[in-house]
């Protein structure tokens, strides 16, 4: 492994600096609904490299996070309707998730288990209260038009998107992988694995878990921008609880606490739904089944893929792999006959 | 002061609903230490259940106990097959999992049924009885406050007199010292699981006619204030249960009516963390606060 | 003739074996001690026994049936009641409550009520007390409420763990003599864990030293009590 150079900044830099040229090759040899895809994909990939950093490495659940790609992506629509000009948006869209998530990480650096989680649930139920009690900054369940000017050239709109989203992705992992090699990764990590312990060694816990969150909130709000930019629009419908959902299943089946199971999840996000679909059109059902089953199946696999991967292999896709071939890699979540909760433990 | 008498059976009557599931959630946070986030997904599995039995049969009775039978068979068979191997995991795991089947049987729900919301009917008129021109009680409330009350004694009934629930309850505080004097915790498990389910089923039955109707997400929202019902009772006492659900359905009535009926969902975010970071131990604890 | 004996036990919590080739039998109407200093495996020892804990090698045969495969909660059935470490009595019941949780799986209500009265009789203290909650009791009334339980699925073999453990020398010397008693009068026998080695000794029958995981000394009570060396090499006085 020492083809790469030991300097962990310059080498995550190279690595995504190779990532991106051969996505940026790739993006002409795709066709164009391939290729926002991609950039769908990448959007995701915001969301979930920042959500296994909080769950994974700070042990932090939060069902929330649908909600503050919401925050980012409504912003970026209003900011586009104000000024047009698309990176003061996104950067305007990281901003308030940053604020909304400083806040709910606030309460959550005093909040536990199923408590953080019953929170965050009940933040992601309330988006849609947000939109229509003040319908006319967010228009209720209409949601806002995302303005967007010309590709540039003769860039066709599906591939400049790719290009962006993969550029922003790949800025947020590389930021990511070098906070989480940094002291605050470490520090996140001990905080997981035991407060106690963390503040006897010196650690400000409730400082590092907002930390986590503010920074996990700052992904998802960019996440949620370039979504916007994508779909040229938003709407509560598109950020609910279900996609705090299936964000929670991208990172839990990708690998808690592994950047590239954020990769893995992000993909199965976009491309899950489309093998379900080739599935639907294989089960021959009648129209009106047709269509409820392939509205549902992607869920249903979401739900039972979360499931399995929980009871039977809670490292997920990159856990396997990492079996498999073994390099470099922040630990995973601890397997439960590590960490017994029952009254079993004296000797 | 007729508004206010409104709203305040009306949040009363929320409130019974709320507090039998808050009932649910904290049964198996007892015996588990599990806050069983797929609750509502299988309160709405059972409703659909009964949906189905009334339409064959017309009887909304005959529906009514399908619900409750499922429920109980739900609960049963999600912990056999699925909760009993994270409940000994982090904490974590278990509420990852109950997410999961959410997503797994709203979807499924979702594909047999559609995704519209469906009316369900009412056996009893909700139409309030008129005294002295003020619309007051209807008989549905009746219905709801009879279910919950006979619900909550029952419960109370079976935990404090009956040896199935000192069974229950000694294998809530103690696993392995019960096992040792010969009780099947496993099954004590099972069943309460089952029992909890079936309560929230009923919850179900008795919310969902009063709401927009059938919809596999049907009761989010309900599992929300629940939840939050059961934190501000201290999640750990069935007695808070119920007095937390009243407050809150009574909280909830008053901001849909004095301010507007889309707020309540941000009410009752506020109310949770309100009380989460005030009273970490919920409004009624006696004791030295828990770690939350 | 010997009610529960043990062949090969070896047992430990995964890493290496805490218990290794332990052999040992109780006989009926007898009580054995178990001594050792902390850490020497008397507890895994029990929950080996008992089948909390699975051993990894060897067997535990109770009324000449092997218990492998018998499920915990299975064992009192059969007769054999374990008395876990810290007096593993349920806090959050009452007196009564705990009582009647031991004899909650005969079907016999009568014999119940009656051992029930017989229970009280035994632990005074208990009857004063049957309505309070278990985390309202003194060290030495849990205890007793702990082996008043445990008596209360009459039991052939008693296991019990560490009794005198926190437990003032009045408390230990009444739990002692409680235990006499029952092997005197009722026959029971009793598997006794004890790092009080004193009283252990002045009440059982014979007595075996665990010392890292391994038998390191066997015999009659009496025996051990006056082999000076053996004292001093392991129960150190």
């Amino acid at each position: 492994m020492r083809v790469l150079p030991g300097n962990t900044l310059l080498r995550h830099l190279l690595i995504a600096a190779a990532g991106g040229a051969a996505l940026w090759a790739l993006t002409y040899q795709l066709e164009l609904y391939r290729d926002y895809q991609l950039a769908t994909a990448a959007a995701y990939l915001c969301a979930t490299a920042g959500l296994t950093v909080l769950t994974g490495l700070n042990g932090q659940l939060s069902l929330g996070h649908g909600a503050l790609m919401a925050v980012g992506a409504y912003t970026v629509a209003l900011s586009q309707d104000k000024w047009g000009i698309l990176s003061l948006s996104l950067a305007l869209g990281v901003l308030a998730a940053l604020a909304a998530g400083l806040v709910i990480g606030l309460a959550a650096a005093r909040l536990r288990g199923p408590y953080l989680a019953g929170v965050t649930l009940a933040v992601a139920v309330a988006v849609p209260a947000v939109t229509t009690t003040w319908s006319s900054v967010f228009n209720s369940d209409q949601g806002l038009p995302v303005a967007l000017d010309p590709p540039p050239g003769t860039l066709a709109l599906e591939q400049w998107q790719a290009w962006l989203a993969v550029g922003c992705a790949l800025g947020v992992l590389v930021l990511l992988a070098n906070l989480t090699r940094s002291r605050f990764g470490r520090d996140f990590r001990a905080v997981r694995d035991d407060e106690t312990a963390a503040r006897l060694a010196g650690i400000d816990v409730a400082r590092t878990q907002v930390l986590a969150f503010v920074v996990s909130a700052a992904g998802a709000g960019l996440g949620g921008g370039l979504l916007a930019v994508l779909t040229q629009s938003v709407s509560p419908g598109a950020y609910a609880l279900s996609l705090s959902l299936y964000l929670l299943m991208a990172v839990v089946v990708g690998g808690l606490g592994s950047l590239a199971g954020a990769v893995w999840g992000a993909l199965l996000l976009v491309f899950l739904p489309d093998l379900t679909h080739q599935l639907t059109v294989g089960l021959a059902l009648s129209p009106g089944a047709a269509q409820r089953v392939e509205g549902n199946l992607p869920l249903a696999v979401f739900g039972l893929t979360l499931v399995i991967v929980m009871i039977a292999a809670p490292g997920g896709l990159q856990g396997l792999l990492r079996k498999l071939v073994p390099f470099r890699t922040i630990t995973p979540l601890p397997k439960s006959e590590e960490r017994p909760v029952s009254d079993a433990q004296r000797t | 002061m007729e508004r206010w008498l409104f709203l305040t059976t009306d949040g009363l009557s929320k409130g019974a609903v709320y507090a039998a599931f808050a009932l649910a959630i904290v049964l198996i946070w007892r015996a588990t230490r599990i806050v069983n986030f797929a609750q509502g997904a299988m309160a709405v599995a059972a409703v659909y259940v009964a949906y189905s039995v009334t339409a064959a049969t017309g009887s909304y009775w005959l529906g009514f106990a399908a619900a409750v039978l499922s429920g109980l068979v739900l609960g049963a068979v999600v912990e056999r097959v699925v909760m009993r191997f994270v409940e000994h995991a982090p904490p974590l795991n278990a509420v990852i999992v109950a997410l999961g089947l959410v997503l797994l049987v709203q979807a499924v729900l979702g594909s047999i049924y559609g995704n519209e919301y469906r009316p369900v009917g009412t056996p009893v008129s909700r139409t309030g009885l008129s005294v002295g021109g003020v619309s007051l009680l209807s008989a549905y409330d009746l219905l709801v406050f009879g279910a919950v009350g006979l619900v909550v004694a029952g419960l109370a009934l079976l935990f404090t007199r009956t040896p199935v629930g000192l069974r229950m309850r000694a294998s809530a505080f103690a696993p392995e010292v019960s096992r040792l004097l010969g009780v099947n915790v496993a099954g004590m498990l099972t069943l309460g699981w089952a029992l909890a389910s079936a309560v929230g089923a009923l919850a179900g039955l008795l919310v969902i006619p009063t709401e927009l109707g059938l919809h596999p997400n049907a009761m989010d929202l309900v599992f929300v204030s629940s939840f939050t019902a059961a934190v501000v009772g201290g999640l750990d006492s069935p007695v808070g249960a119920v007095v937390g659900g009243l407050a809150v359905g009574l909280v909830l009535s008053y901001v849909a009516g004095y301010l507007s009926a889309d707020v309540t969902p941000l009410a009752a975010l506020v109310l949770l963390l309100a009380v989460l970071l005030v009273r970490p131990g919920g409004l009624f604890a006696t004791t030295a606060t828990r770690r939350v | 003739m010997s009610l529960l004996r043990v062949q090969g036990l070896t047992a430990g919590y995964g890493g290496a074996p805490v218990l290794s080739d332990v052999d040992f039998e109780v006989r009926a109407g007898t009580v054995l001690a178990v001594l050792g200093a902390n850490g020497a495996g008397k507890t895994t020892l029990l929950r080996s026994v008992s089948g909390l804990l699975k051993p990894t090698a060897g067997t535990v045969s109770f009324d000449g049936c092997d218990l492998r495969g018998v499920r915990v909660e299975h064992l009192v059935r059969r007769g054999l009641a374990h008395v876990p470490e810290g007096r593993g009595i349920v806090a959050e019941l009452t007196v009564a409550e705990n009582l009647r949780l031991g004899g909650l799986w005969r079907a016999d209500r009568d014999a119940v009520r009656a051992d029930l009265d017989e229970v009280y009789g035994l632990f005074p203290a208990l009857a004063a007390r049957r309505g309070h909650a278990g985390h309202q009791l003194s060290g030495g009334e849990r205890q007793m409420l702990a082996l008043g339980r445990a008596l209360m699925a009459r039991p052939r073999l008693l296991l019990v763990d560490e009794p005198s453990l926190g437990l003032a020398p009045k408390a230990v010397a009444q739990v002692m003599a409680i235990l006499r008693h029952l092997r005197d009068t009722t026959g029971l026998a009793v598997l006794l864990v004890e790092q009080n080695v004193r009283s252990a000794l002045a009440v059982a029958d014979e007595a075996v030293v665990l010392a890292l995981g391994r038998i390191a000394a066997a015999g009659p009570a009496a025996a051990l009590r006056d082999d000076t060396a053996l004292r001093h090499a392991y129960l150190g006085f």
